[in-house]
């Protein structure tokens, strides 16, 4: 299910419907062969540790999920209800892949794994998010990460 | 989430996004896209499927290498479904609610609960880990604000100070984790949309949802309102509204 065609007619609908955001002159950042690289995962799925505050509707800050967080800490609050969870339900890493990335990490096909990943909550407008998201790259600096997953819901 | 693509990398921050809708993608252009052939909510494709994860984040970071963007390539295979599928049935035979007179729903789904309840444990042990909690509530307490809410009553938050309509919302995400984990507590694959089916056609507390959604649209206020027409009823169910 990837394009609108392969979509349930009302969720295609709603998703044609969406204002994206314009990103003119984008950046783009070259770096050291994947075997070198750092790697931090930045989720859209309104995850958070057990206990954070939930993220609630128009919300455009984060949560910092530490890596070595106990699978059963990782909660999710993302507040549509327009995509399965029932996935996530049964594997942490279909949403969050960081089991995947640490057998990567020991086999060599990637230098490391960052000390902490993060989440936001897809359902905002991104603008708002820059600020936060500037806040996170400066984050992965002060711990050697250069390199972000995006992983959407 | 391809916004903050773009963010991250004008601070230096290398990106690669896995996107699951191939249209957002194109419009967006980020520098590097993986675009996957997935239901939205799985990304990495299939659920204790580890080396298909694996291909898929191999696929995603080898974009890396690349020496100009935009970028933006197809995941080439769907996901697989499980090797044991062959339909599911929830591990239970719950009551069909259909009889229910109106005012009994908070009994009704607190059957319910105790009834699928050694398999919700069942499941937590078999994976170490529950989705349930994000409320903050146990999983009666997050029952009782729905259903009393849903039978007409005025619930009493047990929870943190927070708007009621914040509270209703994050308890019917328990409620509906709650169901679905303890529904696939036995091996073998479910899909999604049966267990969407299952949880809203079958259970009393779907029929919560519903006549709690349908409350909430009709008050004054906005975030009830908000919860009531977009945040409880998924639209692939939208059929099953009666507002």
């Amino acid at each position: 299910m990837t394009r609108y065609a392969d979509m349930p007619e009302s969720v295609a609908r709603h998703l044609a419907r969406l204002p994206l955001p314009e990103m003119e002159g984008g950046a783009f950042v070259l770096g050291p062969p994947l075997s070198e690289r750092r790697v931090a995962v930045v989720s859209s799925a309104g995850l958070g540790r057990r206990g954070d505050h939930p993220f609630g509707p128009g919300a455009v800050d984060y949560r910092v999920l530490p890596a070595d967080a106990d699978a059963n800490d990782i909660v999710m609050s993302h507040i549509s209800v327009n995509y399965d969870r029932t996935g996530f339900q049964q594997d942490l890493n279909i949403v969050y892949p960081v089991e995947r990335l640490n057998e990567m990490a020991a086999s060599g096909e990637i230098g490391g794994v960052a000390a902490h990943h993060y989440s936001f909550m897809g359902a905002s407008d991104p603008a708002p998010m820059q600020p936060f998201a500037e806040d996170v790259a400066a984050a992965m600096q002060a711990e050697g990460v250069d390199t972000a997953l995006l992983v959407p819901v | 989430m391809c916004a903050l693509a773009h963010y991250l990398e004008r601070k230096g921050i290398a990106t690669v996004v896995i996107a699951l809708v191939h249209e957002h993608a194109e419009a967006i252009a980020n520098p590097r896209t993986l675009s996957v052939p997935f239901e939205l909510g799985r990304p990495l494709g299939a659920p204790d499927d580890p080396a298909f994860q694996l291909r898929v984040l191999r696929a995603a970071l080898d974009l890396l290498d690349r020496p100009a963007g935009p970028v933006l390539e197809e995941f080439p295979d769907p996901a697989p479904e499980p090797a044991d599928y062959d339909g599911w049935a929830c591990p239970v035979s719950l009551p069909r609610p259909d009889a229910a007179s109106a005012g009994s729903l908070e009994r009704l789904v607190a059957d319910e609960i105790a009834r699928l309840r050694p398999w919700w444990d069942a499941a937590k042990d078999r994976r170490g880990r529950t989705t349930v909690g994000a409320s903050g509530y146990d999983i009666e307490d997050a029952a009782r604000i729905v259903s009393r809410y849903a039978d007409g009553g005025e619930p009493k938050d047990p929870g943190p100070e927070r708007k009621l309509s914040r509270s209703l919302k994050l308890a019917c995400d328990d409620l509906m984790a709650f169901y679905t984990e303890a529904a696939t507590a036995q091996p073998g694959g479910a899909a999604s949309q049966d267990l969407s089916d299952w949880f809203w056609g079958e259970t009393a507390a779907g029929r919560a949802l519903l006549a709690l959604r349908e409350r909430a649209a009709a008050e004054d206020d906005k975030g009830m309102q908000l919860i009531g027409n977009l945040l409880i009823l998924p639209r692939s169910q939208a059929h099953r509204a009666r507002t």
